[in-house]
Order: C-alpha cells, then structure tokens, then sequence
C-alpha cells in the first residue's frame, strides 16, 4: 500500500529532521526568550506567542549536540499539545516534503543511544535521509538542573 | 397564570444552558418521587404539616425554577396544584381520595413534561388541560379564604410567586399605576383559577375595570421589564479567556504604538494613539468584568444545605445573608464552594444548639447563621457567623495534647488565638460524637489549605457558649494580581503584592554596616529585629548585573508567619500582572508561581514567595529558631529581663555577657602584663591571673596596645580570669531575645542589643577554649 505522509522538516547541526504536519501549530522565527533559573538544562527558557506562554526546549540539547553559536539564533517550531503549546528550537526550517510510508526503515542500530530515543525511524529520500523526531520524547524533560 | 409573558424564548435560545436544565431535571424528578411518597403517607396521616409542607415544597420548586427557566406549561400546571395544596395547609380543603387522585394525575402530567424537555429541550404540545381542569374542579369546591386569595393571585409577594423571568405581574402593574381597583383584580384571577381561558387584561377589559388603553400600557411596561431582565445571555468560560489573552495581545500592541508617538508629529496620528490608548483601556477593564459573578451565586445553595442539615439534626437555623452582590473572580467562586459548604456544615451541626439548650441558655431557639461579604482593600471578605456554642478552647487544647499535635508546656503558652487556630490542624476534632455529616476531623484543615491555595486566608474567632466567626479574606481574581516587579541578574521577576511588607533601600555606606554576617547568614537589622536576608541571585544561580552594587534593594517578604528579606539588583515599578500558568515541564522548579507578560510583550517570571523561603531555608530555620526560643524560656532563661555588659573587642566586634558574672572592670597598664606558661598573665590581688585577649581568641584583627589594658575580670570558685577587651561600650538593662547559632563556639548566640547585632559571650566555654576552666586554671 502507497501511504503518503506530509512532514514538516528542520535541520539540526546540519541533520535533517521531520515531524508530522499534523502536530505541527506553526512556524516562527526567533523570538525573544526568558530563560527560567533552576530550569532543567534543556529548557531554553518561555516565549511570548500571541500572549500564550510557551516553554522553548533546545532540540540541540536535548538530542545531545553541540551548544548553538550565541549569534546564531533558533527558530521555533510549535507543536500542538493538548495542555498547551510547547516550541522546539532548531537551527533552521526546511520544506513540508511528503514521504512514502515505504521508504521508511527503523533507526539504524548504528545510532547511537541517546540519540536513538529520540527518533522513531528514517525515510530515505533521493538526496538524504530525513529522520523522524519522536515529539513526546523530544518534549519531555528530565527534572536534572543544570550544575 | 398570566398568559401575556412572552414565549418561552430562553430555551430555545440557550444551548449553554444545558447545565441548569440537567439540574432542574434531575431535581425536579426527585422531587416528584417525594411528592408521590408523602403524598400517599399523608392520606394516611391526614394531618402531617410536615408531609403537607415537604409536599408543596416539591410542587413550589418546580413551579419556581420552571418559571425561571421559562417553562409555561410547568408553571401553570404546579401553580394550580400549589392552590390546591395550599388551602389544604390553610384547611381550607382535606385531602380526599379524589383530590389526592387529581394531584397525583398533576405529578404525572409535570413529569411528562419534564421528559419532553430532556429529549427535546421543548415542553412539548400534549394537551394538558384535562388536568388543569381537574384541580380547577377542586378548586372550585373550596373558594381561598379572603386573606388568601391575594398572597397567591395578585400582589403575592415575589419568593412566593415569581412571575417567569422575575417580570411583575400584569394585576400588579394595573394596581400600582391606579388603573383599577385591587378587588377587580382579585375577581378576575378568581375567574382564571376557576378555568375561564381569557388572558387577565382582557376578562379586566370585559368587566369594564379598566381601559383597554391601560391594559395596552401595562403591557408594554411589562414586557420592557422583561427584556431588561433576559439581557444577559451565557458565554463559554473558555471563549473568555481567549478574548482576554487577545485584549492583553492588543494592549501590548497598543504599547509599541504609543512608542511611536515620541518620534512621530503627525497630529491626528497621535489623536489617533490616544483614541486606541483609551479604547483598549476600557476594552480591557470590560473583559476582566466579564469573569466576575456574584458570591450570592455560591450562597444560593447554602439555605437549602443549612435547611436539610438543621432538620437532620433537630436544629432551627435561620440564615441571613448580607453582601450577596459582591464580586468575585468565576474561578475563585468555583474555589471557595466546597470549603463554604463545609464552614456552613460544621456551624449547623457543631456551632448551634438543639431549640431546647438555646432556650435553656436564654438564646432564642432559632440559632442565626450570617454570611457576610464586602470589598476591602482589594480584597474580599466573607465572615461565616453564627451564635451557637463557640468553640471550647479548653477542650481543643487537651485533644491536641492528647493527640501529641502539641507538648502540655506548648499548650500552657498558647494564646487563645493560637489554640483557635488548632481547628485548623488535620485530624481533630472536638466533637465526642462523629456525626455523618461532620466531626471526624478532616475538613476544616482542608477548608484551610484549599483558601489558602487560592491565595486567601482563613481566621477563626470563637466566645465559648457565645457563637463562632470565621473570616476569609481572598483575592478578588486569581487572573490579575498586583506586583511588584523587580530585576536581578538582568531579568525581571513579578512579586505579588499580598506577600510584600516593605521596601528597604541602604545607599553606598550605610549598606555595608547595616547588613551583618552571622555565621555566614546574612541578616538585617530593621527597626530592632533581626531579618534574615536572601539574596535572589545567589537562590537562583544567577550572576548579578554589573554595578549594581552601590546600594543594596531589600523586599521585605511575608513567608508564611515568618518574614524575610529578599535583595534584589533593582526595584521596579508594582503593576498588575496576568498569572499564567507554568507548564508542566517546569514544575520542578519550587521557586515560580507562573509566568507574566510585561509590557513590552517580554514573559517575567512570578516569584513563589513561600517556595523560595523553603529553597533558602529561611522558614524551616526560623521555626527551629522560634522552638530553641521556647525551649530556652522554660530553662534557664537566658531571655528574661538582665544588665549586660557591653564591650567591643577588635575594631568593630559588639559583645556582650551577662553583668552577674562580671566581678570588676579594670584598667591595667601594659608594662605589668608578664608571661607564664606561654600565657600573658598579670598579677592582680595577690593573684596570678591568666588573661584572654579576647580579640585573638574571636580572630578579630588585633590592634596595637593603647597604654591602658581594659580588663573585665570574671571570677568563678575563687579564681579570676582577665579578659582583654578593646573598650567598654555600655552597660543595659534589657529582655535580650538569643538567636542561638549552630557551632557558635565560645558564643552563647546573637541578639539585638541597643540596635546592634551583638554577640554574647559564652565565658564558661570560653575558657574550656582557652584550657582555662577551673580545674587547670590554677596556675
């Protein structure tokens, strides 16, 4: 059976991710951030969405990649949740790219660990491989703070 | 009933009020069900007032609600049956077989309808005029008594016979403009009671009681008082808020455009920002009245509570009722009902009395329950009095010993506001006696916990024998709280205002010296008391921002019963912020109560005053502290009333030891002080006594020798210690309140002396320090 399925794309550190467009609320560019002390470490801080709070996690962190240049700022992709919006940061946003259900190929035992939980599996696409994020891991966080 | 009211348009117009009809539904088929039971009971007991009353009260609130819900057919059909069983209380009418039959054909026909409703929402069109018919014939066998006829027919008084909607009544109208006579009126509602199908206005008409024109005008003046009181309609709480997040969007767009008006000239671009300034001012304070709804909307159902629970324990209670229109918060209305309820629960069965003690006491025997409620201060009060038995203090006392939650000497200390307080403690209760509706000593701590969760509090007043008072007090909104805000480490934090006691500000010099360090604890000296200070950047691991140390910014925090001084890098402006909530991602952190938007659209953060104490361990700490107090008083009383000598040693070190055991104060000059032992010693009395340089043996910097050693000499079993000190300052005569440290060393502890944070001497530990005591001291 040809599923066909519409991913919102990201890059990461040059790694290109998806997430379903259906969990998707939108697309913003970099907006100011509060950062929130004692916070677990991969919380970047609240942003201001139209007078909602919306905690911003760092993807980067939370996957276990390098800190983001401080002049380089994230975009946020917000997705939808049912006790509110919660926004990821990454570096940049890519097309929505429809995939085929058949091109998809559980994570390579090659990955490792951590960041393994994070992805649900990959679509070979012709140029690259697009790598599914598991939202509800990506949003949950740890109660660790930071040193 | 008056056929001119409108048709039942609220229904038809209302989905959101699906609530209110479930309610009334559900009630009004409970309801039925006793009436059927009592009524069958009461052609047994032919004269029950009890079953007669439960019996009318049934048919009432059904002809009562229904009216308010617009339900023609219901109200007609019960206001009859309400005539009928109400010349039965008159007796007037007994209750035969064929009236009982006629009424109970009545409840059948109002629960079709009522069924009707709940599948459809309508009334339906089934033809009940069979039964009207048939309590109209038993109506007719008993004509009302005079004085009757009008408390049901015309000018009823409003509780009785609300009229749908709460419109008057058009006989009433007519009466009170003068167009006719109250008789005619009377004649022609009899005539209607009796079946005669003409609307009122026209059998008046007819009768020639009054002009047509004058029906026409009351009419009018009718159905305008109606529109004005179905002027409201229901809205979705969460349709609220939405508006309210986007006005608060719209009052920060607003801001950035009046940012604008600085650089612009264009006149009517800036008469333009001024009309949207004020509009969206107004707009905003309208959307914040939205959400508020009067506290009577809680109270309504207390009566019928009070009613249920006073019958249930062979009580009379009356409750009276004062400040019903006051506004509250939706969200919090929703908060304080259930601990209402239960404030309300324990008055009627613990607080008031059986008739028979009340009149043996000299009360009357209906016991008085008032609720009360006003604005102060921004906030709402509600008192809960009423005047029955108080609340035994005495025994309180005992069962809280009994039960370990407090030590006999503890309880021997404690003021009757404190031991009042205990009521609030889980687990007790002073009742013998576990009631299913109260006593087994959970609730009020609930009652407790649940105000003061929504930021209120709770206090509790009580004469023994006289009655009891409750007070709350509670934000008048839990969306919109006034703050201060403040900056540390270059971001923003919101207080809320309920927490803050005061502002301390120390410029440049005085900060330095009037911030003291115990132990490592920084506190404050603010008019005598020591405070203990928490510095918000350390708390929060947060760098502070650059020079910002010219002065020192003191919040002085309410924490708990405990206060505190929180510095800040700045003190802003105080504001009224929206709370909104944190997500659950960052419930971890104990410190914040949520998160704000500020002006500029940037998020603050809300400081959680009582969970920022606990981080800094400033309430946990200060209760030790206010325990070793208590301790102390009941041994050897350090606190009481004694002379202190106060001396400094080093440059700036205050002490002080008690006067009793200084035995002189000398001036030696340095060239008699010798060594012996590795010790300076000095000969004195035909003594050799060891002298303690008591700046070293505190590491105070030692400053060179004047010509002059001053010398206080301490004697214990006929031996003399000298102890250096740098000057002596005074002597005082003062109850000294001993902050005792951990690991303090040769010191007894702190206290506040003449305004200064001074150290107490320890002198026999001293000397175990300085290999000194008694023993080896024999030099």
């Amino acid at each position: 059976m040809n599923m066909e399925r519409q991913l919102c794309t990201f890059f990461l550190e040059g790694l290109f991710f998806g997430v379903e467009v259906e969990k998707v609320q939108e697309v913003i560019r970099y907006q100011e951030m509060t950062r929130v002390p004692l916070s677990p470490a991969v919380i970047a801080g609240l942003i201001n969405l139209r007078g909602q709070i919306v905690t911003a996690i760092d993807l980067r962190h939370q996957l276990g990649l390098s800190a983001r240049k401080s002049e380089e700022l994230p975009m946020n992709v917000v997705i939808r949740r049912d006790d509110g919006p919660i926004s990821l940061l990454v570096d940049e946003i890519g097309d929505v790219v429809e995939v085929d259900e058949q091109s998809f190929e559980h994570p390579p035992d090659t990955l490792d660990g951590q960041r393994r939980e994070f992805i649900r599996g990959v679509y070979k696409l012709k140029q690259q491989l697009l790598l599914l994020l598991d939202t509800e891991k990506a949003m949950s966080v740890v109660g660790t703070r930071p040193a | 009933m008056d056929p001119s009211q409108p048709a039942n348009q609220l229904t038809n117009a209302m989905d959101g009020m699906d609530e209110v009809i479930k309610e009334f539904l559900v009630e009004s088929n409970e309801g039925l069900d006793r009436f059927d039971h009592d009524l069958i009971a009461l052609e047994k007991d032919k004269t029950s007032r009890e079953l007669l009353d439960s019996i009318f009260r049934a048919v009432h609130t059904i002809k009562g609600t229904g009216g308010v819900l617009g339900y023609d057919k219901l109200v007609s059909i019960s206001h009859l049956g309400e005539s009928v069983l109400s010349r039965m209380r008159d007796g007037v009418l007994l209750l035969s077989p064929p009236i009982a039959t006629a009424l109970l054909a009545m409840a059948d026909s109002l629960r079709h309808i009522l069924e009707q409703i709940a599948s459809s929402g309508q009334e339906g069109d089934s033809d009940c005029s069979p039964v009207l018919q048939r309590l109209s014939d038993v109506l007719k066998e008993a004509p009302p008594t005079a004085g009757k006829a009008t408390a049901e027919g015309v000018s009823a008084p409003p509780a009785e016979a609300p009229d749908s909607d709460g419109a008057p009544r058009l006989g009433e109208i007519l009466i009170t403009s003068e167009q006719c006579k109250a008789g005619d009126v009377q004649a022609a509602v009899q005539l209607q009671e009796a079946g005669d199908p003409r609307p009122l206005g026209e059998i008046l008409v007819d009768n020639r009681a009054v002009a047509p024109a004058g029906v026409a005008d009351a009419l009018k003046a009718q159905i305008e008082h109606h529109d004005l009181s179905s002027n409201t309609i229901r809205v979705d709480v969460g349709l609220l808020d939405k508006v309210m997040n986007l006005v608060g969007e719209l009052v920060l767009a607003r801001n950035q455009v009046l940012q604008f008006t600085g650089t612009q000239e264009d006149s009517s671009f800036l008469s333009t920002a001024q009309r949207l300034n004020l509009i969206t001012t107004e707009l905003q304070e309208g959307v914040m009245k939205t959400r508020m709804q009067p506290i009577g909307n809680v109270w309504n159902k207390l009566p019928r509570i009070v009613r249920d629970l006073s019958v249930g324990c062979g009580k009379r209670v009356e409750v009276q009722m004062e400040g019903a229109e006051t506004e509250l918060d939706k969200t919090i209305i929703e908060a304080i009902k259930d601990p209402l309820t239960h404030i309300i629960r324990n008055a009627v069965d613990h607080g008031i009395e059986t008739p028979e003690v009340r009149v043996a006491r000299g009360k009357s025997p209906d016991g008085r329950l008032m609720l009360r409620a006003f604005h102060e201060g921004g906030q709402v009060n509600i008192e809960i009095s009423d005047d029955g038995d108080g609340i035994a203090t005495e025994k309180l006392k005992a069962k809280a010993i009994a039960k370990g939650m407090i030590t006999a000497e503890h309880g021997a200390r404690m003021s009757e506001r404190e031991v009042l307080n205990l009521v609030f403690a889980a687990g007790l209760s002073t009742v013998e006696q576990v009631s299913n509706i109260s006593g087994r000593g959970v609730g009020m701590d609930v009652v407790k916990t649940n105000i003061e969760k929504i930021g209120g509090t709770v206090d509790v007043q009580s004469t023994s024998g006289k009655g009891t008072l409750l007070k709350i007090k509670i934000p008048l909104t839990l969306a919109i709280i006034p703050a201060l805000v403040v900056s540390s480490g270059g971001e923003r934090f919101a207080i809320p205002q309920v927490s803050l006691v005061e502002l301390v500000r120390c410029e440049g010099e005085q900060a330095g010296h009037s911030i003291e360090d115990i132990q490592g604890a920084s506190v404050y000296r603010l008019r005598g008391n020591l405070l203990p200070l928490v510095y918000l950047n350390r708390e929060l691991q947060i760098s502070p921002a650059q020079g910002a140390a010219q002065s020192v910014n003191i919040v002085v925090l309410q924490a708990g019963d405990r206060q505190f001084g929180l510095v800040v890098d700045d003190i802003n402006d105080t504001e009224e912020i929206v709370v909104k909530p944190l997500s659950k991602q960052l419930k971890s952190v104990p410190c914040f109560a949520g998160a704000t938007i500020m002006g500029d659209g940037r998020v603050a953060l809300i400081l959680d005053v009582l969970g920022l104490a606990q981080m800094a361990k400033v309430v946990s700490e200060l209760r030790e502290k206010s325990l070793a107090d208590h301790g102390a008083k009941s041994t050897d009383n350090p606190d009481a009333r004694e002379s202190w000598l106060l001396f400094r040693i080093g440059t700036e070190g205050r002490m002080a030891i008690p006067l009793s055991l200084v035995s002189r104060l000398e001036e030696f000059p340095v060239s008699q002080v010798e060594r012996s032992t590795g010790r300076e010693v000095i000969q004195y009395r035909e003594q050799i006594m060891p002298l303690v340089r008591l700046a070293q043996a505190f590491g105070h910097a030692a400053i060179a020798d004047s010509e002059l050693l001053q010398v206080i000499v301490y004697s214990s079993h006929g031996r003399s210690v000298g102890l250096i000190v740098n000057e002596i300052l005074d002597i005082v005569d003062q109850r000294v309140a001993v902050q005792h440290i951990q690991d303090a060393g040769a010191l007894q502890g702190t206290a506040v002396i003449q305004q200064h944070v001074t150290d107490l001497l320890d002198v026999p530990a001293l000397l175990a320090q300085q290999h000194l005591s008694s023993k080896r001291a024999v030099a």
